[in-house]
């Protein structure tokens, strides 16, 4: 970069000038930082960005706005590749305190010297590219879901490897009768044409079948993976989608239900008796009576936890298919809630009315006749159900997240322990906070199983699991995001669904993997940073090889070098800067972030003297939801002490303990850390980050007591975006506190 | 949709709510150029409307904050609010759009400073709270409205009041000559991301809630506990501002229904959970009973109804009930039959919650779908010629949304890249 030339603008529009004295702002600019400000009063407007524009063109190669929040005004103050800092005068500032008070305008003036100080730190990043990248789409597994997503990524024109570990692709769907109707009126089971399907991407030529083929191993990264198949061969490809599918739950668990007993079977067994013609009792004679059981194993604490989804409309499915054979036969449904969400409602009708006749209760067991024994809930006692020639078990799908063939995996084992809890309480006041019953025991969470992949990667070569063993992510408003870079994983091994369900799965999955491939060549951020070309630089002649970086990374970015010196993976990064925050000797940076860029900042902020009588309070926030949640405060007039300066960073996870020891070294009173809910329901957008930093800050009691200093100085909180009206209240509590415990003694030194 | 029109490689998603917003990212972060479009004068649709998601119980805005930045720092996304499209001509690859616009009375420039809002005296019915309470005529959507813009009701616009708004505008920004009008686009692709709206409570005549304050839909009831709702996110009786201690949450209100809605609204029971959670946070000692036909959870979302079921301050009556009665102080009496033990029963409650189902906004002949590809609820059915995100295309919880209008986005660029 040749030398820099920083332009400062400040915004006295939208109250700024007539609440704090501009004069003094570009008095800050020009005797403290020695850079002449321009002022506008309206710094938005054309005129404004015309002016800042004309700077550029003149030379001007590094921006400080002074105005609004960083959030507002994005497009207006972007002006790539020149970098924009932005200081907010606006919403946490004048909007948030009195207007021509003292303690306003020294905010006003630290929000601007944070952003001045800072600006020498950072530059607009350059991205990381390097050698060759593969626009090649791997797709694991060859059934309904693997199979669309290989004709998808082929129809985006991207070559495709698919590998199959069976010898024939069509998955399920070979051995299955009819499907589920995705057409209207949605009330017949359709012909599911997999022969069509399989046709159609053995035809094309941008897709390359390996049958037989499982993956041994997996190294490198989004645009650079190489990829090992069982036979040796070695494949490069640019990003996977996994489409594993799912395992009938074992029915032998299910003896209970009669399983073992001739002529019960489960409902993948009576889907290849529906497809070979018609299904025989065990007396060889034609079916006459059939019971399907719900439930077989689903939504039972001591088989599967969670509802599986399909089941019930399959045994519609299944039950409809019968009857059109044979409209004599008597079909039973035993199920405990019957759910056919969304337009499914119509099979249930149809069911209805073809003559299906459903029982509501718990099946208590099947004597050696076929005899069941159902808790029929409407009359409220026992009923034996006599006569049956077969009994369906409507058994549930386990998730193939993991390779049910390979040998377990220890190593990496961590990462299947489920980071969430499905059981745990929620955990809000009040709610069932007493509730006596006592937890249900759990089932095993993870299938058995090796890893699908057997990720090279130093966190273990498992992909990680959330619920109940899905492949999933943990994000209601990202469904697609996963802890592995570049990896996608759709249909059942993520989710329990159907067939329709599962094409458009695949497709959004492979849209997914497209987005990484395009990302890894530009060297460029996915989600949630989408954009950002920065990545970790490791400095490694500071690096004491302590591994904090490589463990805490939220993506299994960071590997170990032969000297077990961390080797990032820029194109796994998501760049939330964890890595930084995790270093203890502070030598992990960004281009456009750095331990460097947040101290700067805390340092530059002026601490007044304690005979002032007014503390410093530094929170540093994440700027996904604190941030966002304190501009909506300043939108709506909430107010908290004008005694805090907010320092937004990228997640908590970035921030380093020197940050709060350099903050109360420089003479802060106490530092709030405000993030995202860590646990179970974590709502941190990179995972873990405010886990992390909660974890690092249980170890700072000690440091701030070697500093002979109250541990109660550095607190972290929980915030959402929600809490616009909370969040002042909750600092306001820590100032009063922070003044219980008397102003912070190095103060002044 | 027969006239051809020139190629064009743009993306068109119509409706900006979680699945036209997910929609258009997706397919600009893969390289192409989209306009969203979106009618009313903020993005988010009905999420934002949303206090918080099941089961996570976290906040919709979180959600949609991301993917506001997504827009933001995206140089291929074109956002027009308060606009819909008028017609559609063409064919996959070429299309000609007629989009018609509705008047803000704000220029782009708005800084959002809030002058505009002080010097109004006129309230109007609040439409972010389902018109529970009422807003300045000149105001912010919400605090999290995106784009960060006012809006002046029609009201005012020709007033004096509106002149003296006009006047407080530092910046020039109050176009008071703002009139409706419309313009054309090109595309090579239509998402239509036109979500539903919360079936009507008042077809729902046997529940009475037109005439009962305290008989509320789901909806409202995800204003009343939102800290940006009309109450502050305080569960009270509209009626007297009472705590409820007595509280009915009535399932499939309008869904599986062959006199409303036929199908399975899919989100009604979770979303039913999740308000007996609010309940249960809120107020310590409050009875909360649920009336249901069966309890619908897909997939891991059974473990959050196990969690609800634990509570044992939180009843569940299978029964579908008859009617609702007004009762003494206001309070509704839900009537009906218990389907598994026969009683008959006639509850009094402090507060009823409906939990009216989804309608596709495709539905009621508003939105401009070629007919053939709606099915009989007015979905657009897969395999039909139209390319649908979330709910548009059924029933589907926020997830599935955002995973459909994930397929959306590329089966658009497939359609333009053809």
């Amino acid at each position: 970069m040749s030398e820099r030339k920083t332009g400062v603008y400040l915004c006295s529009g939208c109250g700024i000038g007539e609440a704090v004295p501009m004069a003094a702002l570009e008095g800050v600019a020009r005797t403290e930082y020695k850079l002449e400000p321009k002022t506008h009063a309206c710094l938005c407007g054309d005129e404004g960005v015309e002016m800042i524009r004309a700077d550029i063109a003149a030379g001007v190669n590094q921006v400080v706005v002074a105005a609004c929040s960083a959030r507002v005004m994005t497009d207006r103050f972007a002006f790539e590749p020149v970098l924009t800092l932005r200081a907010d005068l606006r919403e946490k500032v004048i909007w948030s305190h009195p207007a021509g008070d003292e303690d306003t305008a020294a905010l006003a003036e630290d929000s601007l010297r944070m952003a001045l100080a800072a600006a020498p730190k950072v530059k607009f990043p350059e991205p990381w590219i390097e050698g060759d990248y593969s626009q090649r789409i791997a797709v694991l597994g060859g059934g309904v879901t693997g199979l669309n997503a290989a004709r998808e990524a082929a129809a985006l024109g991207h070559d495709v490897l698919l590998i199959e570990r069976s010898d024939r692709l069509g998955g399920r769907a070979r051995d299955a009768s009819l499907r589920l109707p995705h057409r209207p009126p949605y009330d017949k089971p359709e012909a599911n044409h997999i022969e069509d399907l399989v046709a159609a991407v053995t035809a094309e030529p941008r897709i390359v079948v390996r049958l037989g083929a499982t993956v041994t191993r997996t190294g490198g990264m989004p645009g650079k993976f190489a990829v090992t198949l069982s036979d040796g061969s070695v494949e490069d490809v640019g990003a996977i989608v996994i489409a594993t599918g799912w395992r009938p739950y074992d029915a032998g668990k299910l003896g209970h239900l009669g399983y073992g007993v001739p002529g019960v079977v489960t409902n993948v067994q009576f889907e290849a008796m529906l497809k070979a013609g018609a299904p025989k009792a065990a007396s060889g004679k034609p079916v006459k009576s059939v019971a399907f059981v719900q439930c077989a194993g689903s939504r039972d604490p001591e088989h599967l936890p969670y509802c599986s989804s399909t089941c019930c409309a399959t045994s519609l499915k299944q039950a409809l298919e019968l009857l059109q054979a044979d409209p004599a036969a008597n079909c039973y449904v035993l199920y405990e809630e019957l759910r056919t969400p969304g337009v499914a409602e119509e099979l249930y009708r149809a069911a209805q009315r073809a003559g299906v006749i459903f029982i509501k209760g718990k099946v208590k067991g099947v004597d050696a006749d076929l005899t069941v024994h159902v808790a029929d809930a409407l009359v409220q006692q026992d009923v034996p159900l006599k006569g049956l020639d077969m009994v369906v078990l409507a058994t549930g799908m386990v998730p193939n997240s993991t390779d049910p063939d390979a040998a377990p995996v220890e190593y990496g084992a961590d990462l299947l322990k489920g980071d969430v809890d499905p059981e745990a309480a929620i955990k809000v006041a009040g709610f069932c906070g007493e509730a006596p019953a006592a937890p249900e025991r759990r089932a095993q969470a993870v299938p058995p199983g090796g890893p699908l992949l057997n990720l090279q990667y130093r966190q273990g070569p498992h992909l990680p699991v959330l619920h109940d063993g899905f492949a999933d992510s943990h994000y209601i408003c990202f469904p697609y995001e996963t802890r592995r870079t570049g990896i996608y994983t759709c249909g059942p091994v993520r989710r329990p669904m159907d067939w329709a369900e599962a094409e458009e799965d695949a497709q959004g999955a492979v849209l997914k993997a497209v987005q990484a491939v395009r990302a890894a060549a530009a060297g460029s951020a996915l989600h949630p940073r989408v954009g950002d070309l920065s990545f970790p630089k490791i400095g490694l002649n500071q690096c004491t090889k302590c591994r904090r970086c490589t463990v805490e990374c939220p993506f299994g970015a960071i590997d170990e070098d032969e000297k077990e010196y961390p080797q990032v993976n820029p194109t796994r990064c998501r760049r939330c800067g964890t890595c930084m925050g995790a270093c203890p000797v502070r030598t992990i940076s960004f281009d456009n972030y750095s331990v460097e860029y947040l101290t700067t900042q805390i340092k530059a902020v002026k601490i007044p003297d304690e005979f002032s009588g007014k503390p410093r309070i530094l929170v540093i926030a994440c700027e996904n939801d604190a941030v966002p949640a304190l501009d909506q405060a300043g939108i709506k007039r909430n107010s908290w002490s004008a005694h805090v300066r907010v320092l937004p960073v990228r997640c908590l996870g970035s921030v380093s303990l020197l940050c709060i020891s350099d903050a109360l070294s420089v003479g802060y009173d106490g530092v709030m850390l405000m993030g995202c809910k860590p646990g179970d329901d974590y709502q941190c957008h990179f995972v873990k980050g405010s886990a992390m930093a909660a974890e690092r800050l249980s170890k700072v009691g000690e440091t701030l007591k070697s500093m002979m200093l109250e541990p109660e100085r550095v607190v972290q909180v929980d915030a959402s975006i929600a809490d616009a009206d909370r969040l002042p209240g909750v600092i306001d509590g820590f100032v009063e506190q922070i003044m219980g415990i008397g102003f912070n003694p190095f103060k002044g030194f | 949709m027969t006239e051809s029109t020139s190629r064009s490689r743009t993306i068109l998603v119509v409706g900006g709510g979680i699945s036209g917003i997910t929609a258009a990212v997706e397919a600009a972060e893969a390289g192409h150029d989209v306009v969203l479009v979106e009618r009313s004068p903020t993005l988010g649709g009905r999420v934002a409307q949303m206090n918080r998601y099941f089961p996570k119980l976290c906040h919709p805005t979180c959600g949609l904050e991301i993917n506001y930045q997504r827009i933001k720092k995206s140089k291929r996304i074109k956002v027009f609010t308060m606009a819909s499209v008028a017609s559609v001509k063409g064919a996959p690859g070429g299309y000609a759009v007629t989009v018609r616009t509705r008047p803000r009375y704000v220029r782009p420039n708005c800084t959002a400073c809030g002058d505009c809002g002080r010097a109004a005296t006129t309230e109007v019915a609040n439409p972010f709270n389902y018109g529970l309470d009422k807003v300045k005529a000149a105001h912010l959507p919400h605090p999290m409205a995106f784009p960060m813009r006012y809006v002046i009701d029609p009201a005012v616009a020709a007033t004096a009041e509106g002149r003296a708004i006009e006047a407080a505008c530092p910046v020039g920004a109050v176009n008071l000559d703002d009139a409706e009008g419309s313009f054309e686009l090109e595309v090579g692709a239509v998402v239509w991301a036109t979500g539903w709206r919360p079936y009507p409570a008042d077809k729902l005549t046997a529940y009475r809630w037109s005439e009962m304050a305290n008989v509320v839909t789901n909806v409202e009831m995800e204003r009343l506990a939102s800290p940006d709702g009309p109450t502050k996110g305080r569960i009270v009786r509209p009626s007297d501002g009472a705590v409820p201690k007595k509280v009915a949450l009535i399932q499939c209100a309008g869904s599986r229904d062959l006199n409303h809605l036929a199908y399975c609204s899919r989100i009604c029971c979770l979303a039913s959970m999740k308000h007996a959670a609010y309940v249960r946070e809120q107020i310590a000692d409050a009875q909360v009973d649920v009336y249901y036909i069966d309890l619908r959870a897909h997939d891991k979302l059974e473990s959050f109804v196990q969690r609800v079921k634990r509570d044992p301050q939180v009843r569940f009556v299978k029964s579908k009930p008859a009617r609702i009665e007004a009762g003494a102080g206001d309070n509704p009496v839900v009537c009906g039959e218990n389907t598994l033990t026969r009683e008959v029963y006639a509850e009094p409650y402090d507060l009823v919650v409906l939990a009216t189902g989804m309608q596709a906004a495709t539905a009621e002949g508003e939105v401009p779908v070629f007919a053939p590809d709606l099915d009989d609820y007015g979905f657009i059915f897969p395999e039909s010629g139209a390319i649908a995100a979330g709910v548009a295309s059924g029933p589907l919880d926020v997830s599935m949304s955002v995973q459909s209008a994930t397929a959306a986005a590329l089966k658009a660029i497939r359609a333009v890249s053809a």
